[in-house]
């Protein structure tokens, strides 16, 4: 068994809307280990993006305890916080987030500016992580420039570039058809291979097919959890399909 | 994440929307613009009053003939002439805070010369007038003791009157007549310029004291030798309220007035006047420095403006940034640079402005402005200081962000 890298403990999240009181999370209690690639399922409501959020250091829990690697993150600070995310964790979301009129290349480079890495060595990360990403022709284009399933591999690029411990994909491919969707998830696959813990939340039932181990969310709660014995492989699945033209 | 980098950052953001920051900038470019100018303007004219201060000559005391009574009415000053050539050399000779003391007899009349004739003002003086009023000789040479002595009939003529009779061609050696005495231009006097009431003070012809008494004003004015005024010149660091005192005593004794009696002189020290105007200058020119602060004020809150509007759509941004591992130190810094540099660079570009309306209104209007570095320097600096102000707002409302609520802003 290996040493889990993210504890929770009786997880709760309550806060506001237009003055009644929501309990978005009543008592989460997970461990996902090192190397794990979980799929965080659920309708809307159920508490599963609060949950990321509280995963990702973006929010603070109301009660309970979070432990990233050992560390008790629940206890901390903004600015240690913001050490946090920019060290440990890479985000990806649905709507790639990339800075508009911006090159990729200085995307990829925005997480290692705000850790004080001097500016060729940020060039130098950047460049490796986009080439690593079969984007070493696209580096200076604007993300309008790039198609979706591109401006997404700017995205993993850009997460990746700090080496966290954690991915949190958020919807990662709700934006994308469903052959870029495949070429996203065999990529999350193929970093999991490599040992890369992979946390995903999704609604689709397919995409979450991808990952070994499934958490389904209901009204705050977690009502099923369980492993997947023969997850799809995404790889296999894109070389079934007829390729299509990428602009 | 460093200043440099910070600069970078905000750099590209005002690039990235090109026509609202340079129109942003415009109200500090003419607020900086406008001060400069102002300033420029306001000094100039403090200038012109300083430098209309040196050419009265510097402590400088005009002594003119008092109130006196004659059966009992009291006539205004100067209705008779009190005042004596000889007051004048005993004011030099007996109070040593004096530096020179010229006694002045005025008369006026016809000066023709070349062909032209015109109508001026000439004055009867002594050599000493010249550095009592500080006035040079710009062409030829001025006139002597011996010249004094002998009544001799040469004459030194202001700007105008050179230029009314002998047009732009060189007056010195022509003769030029008044009431028919014919008298040889010796001299060309620098310009003056005109004094504060407007007179001018270039319209005058100067004559040996001896030479207008003789031969031209006629006997009846030979008598008592008196004058019209005596300019008194003081030695540099006197207390001119003392010299003053000595001089009035020294006349008093000199006309035999009664303790109790009033003076039938007048002492009129100008720097006081003038230096009475210069205030004036120096409030009008604080005045209008202020008037145009108020425009850099307005130029300030229009950053502010900008700003919050920029925060505001780049909530996304700023969110992802946070959560890439930017603290709120760094949004902070990122947004505060960005409304500094868009002051500075409205200062620099303003600093041309208000160059080149200086120089404008210096050349159109014919105004004296003088630009001053320290001006210069204040304007940027107070737009800088702008910048940290109204962009403080703005930038802390974007740190303060949620990096949750930030990433979900539509």
């Amino acid at each position: 068994m290996v040493e889990p890298l993210i504890v929770t403990r009786d997880l709760t999240k309550n806060y506001h809307l237009e003055g009644f009181p929501v309990h978005a999370l009543r008592g989460i209690s997970v461990e996902i280990g090192a190397g794990e690639f979980v799929a965080i399922m659920g309708p809307s409501g159920s508490g599963k993006s609060t949950f990321m959020n509280l995963v990702g250091c973006l929010d603070s829990p109301s009660s309970g305890e979070y432990l990233l690697a050992g560390e008790r993150v629940s206890a901390l600070s903004g600015n240690a916080l913001a050490a946090i995310r920019n060290r440990r964790i890479g985000f990806v979301f649905q709507n790639f987030n990339l800075l508009p009129r911006t090159s990729a290349l200085e995307n990829v480079e925005l997480p290692l500016l705000y850790c004080g890495i001097p500016p060729t060595e940020r060039h130098r990360r950047a460049v490796s992580r986009l080439e690593a990403m079969g984007l070493g022709d696209r580096m200076h284009h604007h993300p309008s420039q790039l198609s979706g399933g591109q401006q997404q591999r700017v995205a993993i690029a850009r997460a990746l570039v700090n080496d966290p411990v954690l991915i949190l994909a958020d919807e990662p491919t709700g934006a994308l058809d469903t052959r870029t969707s495949c070429e996203i998830m065999a990529l999350l696959q193929q970093l999991n291979r490599d040992g890369m813990t992979v946390v995903l939340v999704t609604h689709e039932q397919e995409i979450a097919g991808f990952a070994n181990r499934i958490i389904s969310f209901r009204d705050g709660r977690v009502v099923e959890d369980h492993r997947v014995e023969r997850p799809s492989d995404a790889a296999a699945m894109m070389a079934e399909r007829p390729a299509e033209v990428e602009a | 994440m460093n200043l440099l980098a910070s600069m970078r950052i905000a750099l590209r953001a005002l690039r990235v929307n090109k026509l609202r920051s340079s129109l942003t900038m415009l109200g500090i470019i003419i607020g900086v613009g406008a001060v400069i100018t102002m300033i420029a303007v306001g000094a100039g004219a403090q200038a012109r009053v300083e430098e209309q201060i040196r050419s009265l000559g510097s402590n400088l005391i005009i002594i003119l003939s008092g109130s006196v009574s004659s059966s009992g009415a009291r006539l205004g000053y100067g209705s008779q002439r009190t005042i004596t050539e000889d007051d004048a050399y005993a004011i030099h000779r007996e109070v040593l805070s004096v530096q020179a003391a010229a006694p002045a007899l005025r008369g006026a009349g016809q000066v023709s010369g070349g062909s032209n004739n015109w109508s001026t003002a000439f004055w009867g003086v002594s050599p000493e007038y010249f550095e009592a009023r500080q006035w040079n000789i710009v062409a030829g040479r001025g006139f002597g003791q011996s010249e004094m002595q002998g009544s001799a009939k040469v004459a030194v003529i202001g700007e105008t009157v050179a230029k009314a009779l002998y047009g732009d061609s060189d007056p010195v050696g022509q003769i030029i007549r008044i009431n028919k005495v014919p008298l040889t231009v010796i001299g060309l006097l620098e310009r003056k310029g005109q004094t504060f009431g407007g007179r001018d003070q270039d319209d005058a012809v100067l004559m040996p004291i001896t030479t207008a008494r003789n031969r031209i004003l006629g006997a009846a004015q030979s008598k008592r030798r008196t004058v019209n005024n005596i300019s008194v010149k003081l030695r540099d660091d006197i207390n001119v309220a003392e010299a003053e005192a000595d001089i009035r005593s020294l006349l008093r004794q000199r006309h035999r007035l009664q303790a109790g009696q009033t003076d039938d002189f007048f002492l009129r020290n100008l720097s006081e006047v003038l230096s009475a105007r210069e205030e004036s200058s120096r409030i009008m020119a604080l005045l209008l420095a202020a008037v145009a602060s108020v425009s850099l004020l307005v130029g300030g809150i229009g950053i502010m403006n900008i700003m919050l509007v920029s925060v505001t759509e780049r909530t996304r941004e700023i969110g992802l940034r946070m959560a890439v591992g930017a603290r709120a130190r760094d949004i902070l810094t990122q947004f505060l640079v960005e409304a500094i540099t868009l002051a500075l660079i409205g200062g620099l570009l303003g600093v041309l402005l208000g160059v080149i309306g200086s120089y404008a209104i210096g050349e159109f209007a014919g105004w004296r402005v003088a630009l001053r570095a320290e001006s210069i320097a204040l304007a940027v600096g107070f737009a800088g200081i702008i910048g940290v102000f109204f962009g403080f707002y703005p930038a802390r409302k974007a740190s303060r962000l949620l990096p949750i609520e930030a990433l979900r802003y539509e």
